[in-house]
């Protein structure tokens, strides 16, 4: 059911522990940027889930992190020191920005987490970056290795891939719908699902997945009226308070670009001789986070192509405050989309979202966007 | 009369020189259409040099923007503006801001229109340098490359040596990928001599500026930050450069000469401090301010490694001078040669870049190490919104120095945005901190 996606993100740890209880022989590592290879994980029997803020005050995180570090890293480490990951055997980054950074090494000063790091490139487009970055997942796998104290199959590897890669085919497929004229599923319970498999078992999430495809899209309205089409775009966001304004007050978001959406699951991993150049090319081609988006700009065509095909009338471009990564590429994505014709809203994120000002200046958008209708 | 004898620096104004000879340079090839490249100063400047050519680069020149405008608001807030008008978000990195600002106003600190440069290269040391002339570029209409810098984790992490070949190789390749683009670019043939001799330069010159940093371990210490901003800075803008070895060879051998007669910097040195990050340029006059308790800044993780070349010692658990490739036996022959040596320099030895990735514990490690080594009493910690790479870690390494019981005095400012320092809070702090530490004014002793 639909409605599962949004009682696993609102009960992420109660889901974990109980699954732990279940699961006695496997191990929890959490992470926080997008770019952790989880296949290798799900290989060693280790589940990897993604360590989300709670988006509520907190004051623990002042000591350890500057004010004007993301909001999301603030949160995410807001919940790591006050235990609320405890349950995780390990935690782990890749290199994405030196917020998560930060935050990660916060956690395992002061909570004595078993760490790892994955130095993943950055200039993904680099034809250096391949074997690079395959030699490296193959020290983060003889790493895992000697923390779960067995060796990784080739056969464990096509289980892990099969079980992410999976989970990736079913979102697509998911989305795939929302270009429909009268989307069967809202932009919120979208988002409820990808953050869903990030945060729990994949293959749980892969079965609610299925059953929604086969038994509850076909022929449903996630709205009476959809409204205005939109395209959501930016760096983490799980803030369902926010999402759901944009839906109530005339709007319909049909595609995104997010970690927490499409730029998590886009695209699959292709057959290669060897599985870890297969799983670290995988990774390179997916839709990058902006960070890693040099020499050349490849998101602009890849965002304009979303929003002509899920056909969208404009983009909300919102980011979390002090996100370095997208506000550096703020100014050339929304040229972009004006040039070709798609109008942008542009909204800065906190902890906790204002939501009057910002129903405010949605209202505002979609009445411009809604503008040829009055004359 | 102070404690300790004191003199100006002999070499001081042929580091002026030097570096007003940088920008005239620049400034000379725009005007007859020779080739600029630009990127950041901590990228692998010595790639380019093999054609001839000047290179501007973004974080001196930001500092100068921000010095200019002390007198000139325009060149500091004007330019924050301008940049802050075209939609760029105002906390983002003040270096970068100021570069773009002076492109879209189309004028250059040292006189005359912003120079065009015929390609951007960049190296990807921190979150910001990738994409900040990825921006330039896209206003420019010129070339852009970059290479990715993905640094050895510090030793307290005991990084394998497969790993470490790894990164070397991955560097290493793409630098020579970059010798190909960029001749391609300029339809120039690359010289692969003047390249070898670039890299022998740049590593004996931050060699011989980390032997400098080496000599202010002696009480009173001969150099302050403040002179040492005005000296580390050759090596920031033409450390590849003949001219750079011979600077710090001669000044090498005045500190030498000034420990041998005990000359200080600073004339009362009685409490010593060391700085984190980068000082606010806009307000250099908090050192000065510093000095009537006794209490002079004698370096930085950052101005100790920005132009200086650090090998960790295993056996003695240290920092020391690294080794250029003539001192360690080493001929570079060839170009890849000179690219492996090159890439493992900078992945290993430029301590400042490994702390914009990694600034948890590997930093606490160095920042321990200068305190031992130096006599260090306490740290300067800023708090800098205008640089994030040196920002990370450092409300981590305030904790870290209140659990071994080192004094920190922390103070929150922006290296170039003004607009985010507030003197008279500083001055408090700084009294305040004082008076924990028990200084006076020695006026008011």
């Amino acid at each position: 059911m639909i409605a599962d996606f949004e009682k696993i993100y609102e009960n992420r740890h109660d889901y974990m522990k109980a699954w732990k209880e279940k699961n006695p022989d496997w191990k929890v590592l959490g992470y926080i940027c997008s770019y952790m290879p989880e296949e290798i994980l799900y290989a060693a029997n280790v589940l990897p889930i993604r360590m989300f803020g709670a988006h509520e005050p907190q004051n623990v995180t002042e000591p350890h992190i500057l004010g004007m570090f993301c909001p999301f890293c603030r949160d995410v480490l807001a919940q790591g020191l006050l235990g609320r990951y405890d349950y995780c055997d390990a935690i782990g980054i890749t290199h994405t920005c030196k917020h998560v950074n930060q935050a990660y090494e916060s956690m395992v000063t002061h909570k004595g987490f078993t760490h790892f790091f994955v130095p993943t490139p950055n200039k993904m487009q680099a034809k250096q970056a391949l074997p690079y970055y395959s030699g490296i997942l193959g020290l983060f796998k003889k790493q895992i290795e000697e923390w779960v104290g067995r060796e990784i199959t080739d056969d464990d590897l096509k289980r892990g891939i099969e079980i992410v890669d999976t989970n990736r085919r079913l979102m697509r497929e998911v989305y795939e719908t929302r270009k429909a004229e009268d989307p069967p599923i809202s932009g919120r319970d979208s988002m409820l699902m990808v953050c869903a498999s990030e945060m729990y078992d994949k293959v749980e999430v892969n079965k609610i997945i299925e059953d929604v495809l086969k038994n509850e899209l076909p022929g449903r309205k996630a709205k009476d009226d959809p409204g205005i089409r939109l395209m959501i775009l930016g760096s983490e966001n799980d803030d369902v308070k926010f999402v759901n304004m944009v839906e109530e007050v005339g709007a319909s978001l049909v595609i995104d670009d997010h970690c927490t959406g499409s730029r998590y699951f886009w695209n699959t991993t292709e057959p290669a001789d060897d599985l870890l150049t297969s799983i670290a090319d995988r990774y390179l081609k997916r839709p990058p986070c902006p960070i890693k988006d040099m020499p050349n700009r490849s998101r602009i065509p890849h965002l304009l192509g979303l929003a002509r095909e899920w056909d969208v009338a404009g983009v909300i471009m919102i980011q979390q405050k002090f996100c370095d990564p997208h506000e550096l590429d703020k100014v050339a994505l929304m040229d972009a989309f004006e040039e070709a014709g798609f109008p942008t809203l542009y909204l800065e994120l906190d902890v906790t979202v204002p939501l009057g000002p910002f129903r405010i200046r949605v209202e505002a958008f979609l009445e411009t966007l809604g503008s040829e209708d009055l004359f | 009369m102070g404690k300790y004898k004191t003199e100006p620096l002999k070499c001081w104004g042929k580091a002026k020189e030097l570096r007003l000879n940088v920008y005239k340079g620049i400034a000379r090839a725009r005007d007859e259409g020779t080739m600029i490249v630009a990127g950041g100063t901590e990228s692998a400047i010595a790639l380019p040099a093999g054609f001839d050519m000047d290179f501007l680069g973004g974080e001196p020149y930001g500092a100068s923007c921000t010095f200019a405008g002390i007198k000139d608001p325009q060149w500091s807030k004007g330019l924050m503006e301008a940049t802050e008008a075209a939609k760029f978000p105002r906390d983002m990195c003040a270096y970068m801001r100021l570069g773009i600002g002076s492109l879209l106003e189309d004028k250059f600190v040292f006189g005359g229109p912003y120079p065009k440069p015929t390609f951007n290269l960049q190296t990807h040391i921190c979150d910001t340098h990738g994409k900040w002339y990825q921006i330039m570029s896209d206003i420019e209409g010129v070339p852009y490359n970059v290479c990715d810098y993905v640094p050895f984790e510090w030793e307290t992490e005991n990084e394998s040596e497969e790993s470490k070949a790894l990164k070397r190789t991955y560097l290493k390749d793409q630098m020579l990928e970059v010798i190909d683009w960029m001749e391609g670019v300029t339809g120039k043939k690359y010289d692969d001599e003047k390249f070898i001799n670039a890299v022998n330069w740049e590593c004996e010159s931050t060699n011989l500026w980390a032997r400098c940093c080496m000599e202010n371990q002696a009480i009173p210490a001969p150099m302050d930050e403040k002179m040492m901003y005005s000296l580390y800075i050759i090596a920031v803008l033409m450390r590849q450069q003949k001219a750079a070895v011979d600077f710090y060879k001669e000044l090498l051998d005045e500190l030498k000469d000034r420990v041998k007669r005990g000359i200080a910097a600073f004339e009362n040195e009685r409490y010593r401090m060391i700085h984190d990050s980068q000082p606010p340029w806009h307000n250099l006059g908090i050192f000065r301010y510093m000095e009537e308790f006794g209490a002079v800044v004698i370096g930085a993780h950052y101005s100790f490694g920005l132009s200086g070349g650090w090998a960790y010692d295993a056996e003695q658990d240290k920092y020391l001078p690294a080794k250029p490739p003539k001192e360690a036996g080493v001929t570079l022959s060839t170009r890849e040669e000179a690219c492996e040596w090159y890439a493992n320099w900078l992945l290993e030895y430029h301590t400042v870049l490994r702390s914009l990735r990694f600034s948890g514990r590997g930093k606490h490690k160095r920042i321990h190490d200068i305190i031992d080594n130096w006599n260090i009493d306490a740290v300067m910690i800023h708090l800098n919104r205008g640089c994030e790479g040196t920002a990370v870690g450092q409300m981590e390494l305030r904790r870290y120095l209140a659990d071994q019981g080192i004094p920190a005095l922390t103070y929150e400012g922006n290296l170039a945005d003004e607009r985010e320092f507030d003197l008279p809070r500083t001055i408090d702090k700084i009294d305040t901190f004082m008076e924990t530490v028990g200084l006076k004014k020695i006026s008011e002793e």
